[in-house]
């Protein structure tokens, strides 16, 4: 008997039409083993802001989620740029996002700041040059 | 025989068994068994996409019969404001209404009518601060049930008011129980019906115990005999009262109009509104007051039960329009927000749950993805489930077997041939 479950997402670089799909897939993942709405809410919209943030600025990566009864604990791992001040980034409203991605209604600033947020714990383990982890935990009072 | 609360059905003397109708089904509510198609009461929400689909005609709508308006005494017909986008030319609605009254109804209310009054009292509740932003339209009983079973969560951002409907059936109750003094049991009230979702609706509501219509006909019935009374009128009689307002309710948008907020996006088509939920349910879409969606493209001109191009059907309500008041007399009548409000709140459904036991859950969560992983990924449908992720779920629900997937099936009668050829016949 398991005491968790772990899925993986490969998500795709550059393509935002296809932006959102490891976190709506993983939300329909938990409305169907049952968790608090409330608690489902928290981990998409954690999860789908860290997926943008994977597409916009690193080029994609991997989302691994282990799900337990109690809490959702995420890494979203990627090979791209880092993020040279985590300081920075964690501002609402600081945003990197290069103009044409602001076009397409992305990069407002709000990723970091709106997956703290939501979060039990957010960790940010970056090396510029090399790329990004972020881990997320949510916990399922 | 059990309740089945849905007016969607199947002919299962025409099904065939095929898979068109589980592959568009929103919300994976059909499945192929014994060559028969089944559909999953829990999950159906009446939207009629199947309907749409079945290349045999074997999904259909219950309605009633026009007949079966003979079992009261005084018989009032509400149609619903898509009903005039299915009639060519139509400059004035008393024609259409006229028509009602010659083909046997002994009074008609216009469904407009009460959605004008419901768009005036939505516009200051919204105002008002009290409801939670966006406020999702609960005027597409398929799409409330859509939410109620895959998005539990935004059932505290519905609507609470009881549809145009449902309001008109009781403002032409009132009206014809003044007007008659018959007891209210001798006065039927039957909608002109654009959809099957709302004939469910009726027979199984979900925001009060008991709908105050009576019955349902489908417009695509009744619209051979309504054309020919119509073409008969010469001189129609004064019965309309609705205004662009709520005529303008039969398209999508139309409801988002009439509330007169801008912040508002109208969205429809099922796949288009289930789009919309998601980025509702991810915070999204904060910045908006007001949803409305409709599951039927083009909105209600577009449901199953009617007979017009959705499209044709659209332009029509736009030239009718054209001829109708900007508004509707004013009612006197103060205690609208409370006559129209739920007596209560909208709960969910959540067909989607494993199992109440969240450890059991989990545990079924790890096998269905084991069983995906072994399957072919090729979502053929030939088992009879929609995808091979649904019939991982089904096999763990304990519904299904692994062998009903056709290539799981060849590879074992491959490896059993292969077995006897290496078996010796002295060996047997």
């Amino acid at each position: 008997m398991p005491e968790k479950i772990t899925l993986k997402y490969a998500v795709d670089g550059d393509d935002f039409t296809k932006a959102g799909l490891a976190s709506s897939d993983l939300k329909h993942t938990l409305k169907q083993i049952g968790y608090d709405p409330g608690f489902i809410r928290r981990v998409a919209i954690a999860v789908y802001e860290g997926e943008i943030n994977m597409v916009i600025h690193a080029g994609g990566g991997e989302i691994t989620a282990d799900i337990a009864p109690d809490k959702v604990e995420v890494w979203l791992a990627d090979s791209g740029p880092g993020i040279p001040n985590v300081e920075l980034a964690m501002r609402e409203g600081y945003s990197t996002a290069p103009i044409d991605v602001h076009e397409l209604g992305f990069g407002a600033g709000m990723g970091l700041p709106n997956i703290k947020k939501y979060t039990d714990d957010l960790q940010i383990d970056t090396t510029v040059g090399v790329g990004t982890t972020v881990y997320m935990l949510i916990n399922n009072n | 025989m059990a309740h089945y609360p849905h007016s969607v059905t199947l002919d299962s003397q025409k099904c065939k068994g095929c898979t068109n109708c589980i592959k568009r089904c929103p919300t994976q509510a059909i499945r192929v068994q014994g060559g028969k198609a089944k559909i999953l009461p829990e999950l159906c929400i009446d939207c009629g996409e199947c309907i749409r689909v079945c290349p045999h005609h074997a999904k259909k709508a219950v309605f009633d019969s026009f007949e079966s308006i003979q079992k009261f005494k005084y018989k009032i017909a509400i149609p619903a404001p898509s009903l005039y986008g299915q009639i060519n030319n139509l400059t004035d609605i008393n024609f259409c209404l006229t028509a009602l009254l010659d083909i046997g109804f002994d009074d008609v209310f216009e469904v407009a009518v009460a959605a004008e009054i419901i768009s005036n009292a939505t516009s200051i509740l919204i105002r008002s601060g009290k409801l939670k932003y966006p406020v999702i339209s609960s005027a597409c009983p398929a799409v409330e049930r859509l939410i109620r079973v895959r998005f539990p969560q935004l059932c505290e951002n519905v609507l609470p008011f009881h549809s145009p409907m449902e309001y008109a059936a009781r403002l032409a109750k009132r009206r014809a129980a003044q007007k008659t003094g018959l007891p209210r049991k001798d006065i039927g009230v039957f909608f002109i019906s654009p959809c099957p979702a709302k004939i469910t609706d009726i027979k199984h509501p979900i925001n009060s115990k008991k709908s105050s219509v009576d019955g349902a006909l489908a417009i695509s019935d009744i619209y051979p005999c309504l054309v020919s009374a119509m073409n008969k009128i010469e001189t129609p009689k004064n019965l309309a009262s609705s205004s662009m307002v709520g005529v303008g309710w039969a398209n999508s948008g139309g409801e988002s109009v009439a509330i007169s907020d801008n912040y508002y996006l109208a969205a429809d088509g099922i796949e288009n509104v289930i789009k919309v939920l998601e980025e509702v349910e991810d915070d999204k879409l904060n910045g908006l007051h007001f949803i409305e969606l409709n599951a039927c493209s083009g909105g209600c001109v577009g449901g199953v039960l009617t007979v017009e191009n959705p499209y044709v059907a659209k332009t029509r309500i736009h030239l009718l329009k054209k001829h109708l008041p900007s508004e509707q007399e004013q009612s006197s009548d103060s205690n609208v927000e409370a006559e129209l409000t739920w007596k209560q709140q909208l709960t969910s459904a959540p067909a989607l749950k494993l199992s109440e036991d969240l450890n059991e859950a989990l545990n079924m969560m790890h096998e269905i993805e084991k069983i995906t992983s072994r399957l072919p990924g090729l979502d053929c449908g030939s088992c009879g489930s929609p995808s091979c992720r649904a019939l991982a779920e089904d096999i763990v629900r304990g519904h299904a077997q692994e062998s009903d997937c056709v290539f799981k099936l060849r590879d074992k009668v491959r490896q059993l041939a292969q077995t006897f050829e290496t078996l010796n016949i002295e060996d047997i």
